[in-house]
């Protein structure tokens, strides 16, 4: 049972204002992911919640007990580094082993925690070696388990598969999450990967420049982004943008540039009438473009020249030239496209996304 | 190792390598040569065969015998080993607890604080002795060994220093971090992780401070005066050369005798010691 409460967090470093009034509400067995482009702050917030950076203002709360002035030993968290951090001159056990010595476990209870965590992780037959004569995976496997026989309070996660290749890292990914389920510990993860921080978290923050953008389940940050900066963020291939100007006319509104005129969908008129005469951005995401039917609206279609064709196997990106814009569409894989050919998208008319051009909040 | 053909080889490789052995290992050589020749040869090189200095038909270990029986060398070597002894334990103890500091710990000026000590390192031991001439006076320290074991880490000291603070900075900040997330205090975890994982560096400085103690001469030679309490290196040179008479051989016998425990320190812990000047930890 633990709930984590970051409350007006601040750091400065000298000059830098690395983290900028953070509140975070963590609920008790939560897995939370911050994710963020480097220098957004989010590795630095877990140092603080970890106890390896002071904290310039602000409170961090570990089940209502104010932690910030606690030493990293007396906080009952459990960390796990990008580099895994594994002592070199230890072996595997003495490696698990360390912070149960030196909370002064007893023996037959240190090798029994040992025991049990390296049966979870399938790392029983390592338990003799030294780091060095594992590889990639197993290490991050040693230093999961030197975290889980303390049994903590509270995981913090420092991009630990960011030193993995890509194959490991989406198997390492599955486990942890399982490992997460059975375990039910509350987990905070920072990464800079977003398809991990979609896949693992209960929920995600999301954050830049020392600013929290936005906090929400995945799917919800995904389909609903507070701004431009987590539209863009989130997804692969990232959202399309274009600057198109609103305008009123027939009773409808519109939004055009020079390559695209689109009617706005009865649920953004409302929200974009404020607009009318003025520049604001479009936003689309790849797999909400597809290439025109006779059935589509011809008002939510606008024509394209392709310039790059990838085929995925299960999609084909298209890069496509509108006017002066370029924009990605993912397209079944059966469309037949060359480069220079020319053709219709049309777009999904619930999908659309509108920002505002000065404070780039979601319209 | 050089690529390709034989000649390239043998010119690039085998004869450099060769030459720079030959030149590293003559001087030992021209040591034990001259501690066995017999003075008759040593002094009228024509009772040599063929006036060869390189080597002799009629070797001895009278010099030898002599040097121990005759002179007090041994003495020397035992004042020369308890003086290098302590001096490198202070030193190597107050040079890690800085070096961690220094490197570890923030805290204002810890930069400059750094350099000011390398800076003490290089101000010349000749330029050094005379103040602490006086400062030995004043504690009547002079002419015993507490002479040297108080003075040898006033330059072994911000040695050991500067070494181990770049030996720390290249164990991964983590480690440490980890240990204390793990419930160590820093001070546990500097002794149960920073400290096993330095052994390399931490022997490097011991053998580099132990040869520095072992081959002082300057303050050996100014602040012990009577026979009995000299070091090796002073020992030997003050009182095996008479006015214009040198006991080559005797000189010899002590240089070679004298270098035995400083080689035996490096070839035992030859393997560690490259290992932290050429590499780092890997975790």
């Amino acid at each position: 049972m633990a709930e984590v409460h970051i409350q007006n967090l601040n750091k400065k470093f000298d000059e830098v204002h690395a983290v900028k009034d953070v509140n975070l509400g963590i609920r008790d067995k939560e897995f939370v992911v911050l994710v963020g482009p480097s220098g957004c702050g989010k590795t630095t917030t877990l140092r603080m919640v970890a106890g390896l950076e002071s904290i310039t203002s602000g409170r961090i709360l570990i089940d209502d007990k104010v932690i910030n002035d606690l030493p990293p030993m007396d906080r009952d968290i459990a960390m796990v580094f990008q580099n895994y951090a594994l002592y070199p001159h230890m072996s595997v056990y003495d490696n698990m082993a360390f912070g149960l010595k030196m909370r002064k476990f007893d023996r037959a209870d240190i090798a029994r925690r040992v025991q049990e965590a390296a049966e979870i992780l399938g790392i029983h037959e390592l338990l003799k070696r030294k780091p060095r004569q594992l590889s990639g995976g197993q290490r991050q496997r040693v230093a999961l388990g030197r975290a889980i026989v303390r049994h903590p309070q509270v995981f913090l996660f420092d991009e630990p598969l960011s030193n993995l290749d890509a194959k490991l890292r989406v198997q390492m990914r599955v486990e942890l999450k399982k490992l997460h389920d059975r375990l039910g510990t509350t987990a905070i993860y920072v990464t800079h990967d977003q398809v991990e921080a979609m896949t693992l978290g209960d929920r995600v923050v999301v954050m830049k420049d020392g600013f929290v953008q936005q906090v929400g389940e995945p799917l919800e940050l995904y389909n609903e982004p507070a701004n431009r900066f987590v539209a863009g963020f989130l997804g692969s291939p990232s959202m399309n943008f274009a600057t198109v100007k609103v305008s009123q006319e027939n009773g409808s509104i519109w939004a055009a540039n020079a390559g695209m005129q689109i009617k706005a969908p009865p649920q953004c008129a409302n929200r974009l009438s404020r607009y009318i005469g003025q520049e604001v951005t479009l936003g689309i995401r790849p797999e909400d473009l597809h290439v025109a039917s006779p059935t589509d609206a011809p008002d939510l279609g606008f024509d394209v020249v392709v310039e790059v064709v990838e085929k995925l196997g299960s999609e084909i990106l298209l890069d496509v030239a509108v006017g002066s814009d370029t924009m990605v569409a993912s397209v079944e894989p059966h469309i037949r496209a060359n480069i220079h050919d020319q053709m219709r998208l049309a777009l999904n008319p619930e999908r659309l996304h509108f920002f505002d051009n000065s404070s780039e909040m979601a319209i | 190792m050089v690529e390709g053909a034989l000649w390239r080889r043998w010119i690039f490789f085998y004869i450099p390598l060769t030459a720079f052995v030959v030149s590293l290992l003559f001087p030992f050589y021209w040591m034990i040569i001259t501690t066995v020749r017999p003075d008759g040869e040593l002094y009228r090189p024509w009772n040599a065969p063929n006036y060869s200095p390189f080597w002799t038909t009629n070797p001895t270990l009278s010099h030898i015998r002599d040097l121990l029986t005759e002179t007090l060398f041994s003495t020397w070597m035992l004042n020369t080993m308890i003086i290098s002894i302590a001096a490198t334990l202070i030193s190597l103890f107050c040079g890690l607890l800085a070096g961690y500091a220094l490197s570890r710990l923030k805290f204002p000026f810890a930069g400059s604080l750094g350099t000011a000590i390398f800076i003490t390192y290089l101000v010349p031991q000749t330029l050094l002795f005379i103040p602490l001439a006086d400062i030995i006076r004043n504690f009547r320290l002079g002419d015993s060994p507490w002479a040297l074991i108080l003075t040898y880490p006033t330059f072994l000291i911000p040695f050991v220093t500067w070494l181990m603070m770049g030996y720390f900075k290249s164990v991964p900040k983590e480690l440490e971090e980890c240990a204390r997330i793990d419930g160590a205090t820093r001070w546990k975890a500097m002794v149960y992780i920073i400290f096993p994982i330095a052994v390399p560096g931490i022997l490097s400085a011991g053998i580099f401070a132990f040869t520095l103690s072992w081959n002082e001469f300057l303050y050996a030679l100014v602040f012990l005066s009577s026979p009995a309490q000299k070091t090796v290196p002073v020992g030997v040179t003050s009182e095996l050369i008479r006015g214009d008479v040198f006991y080559w051989g005797e000189l010899m016998a002590g240089a070679l005798l004298g270098s035995i425990p400083v080689a035996f320190v490096y070839s035992f812990f030859v393997e560690h010691y490259v290992a932290s000047l050429t590499g780092s930890v890997k975790g």
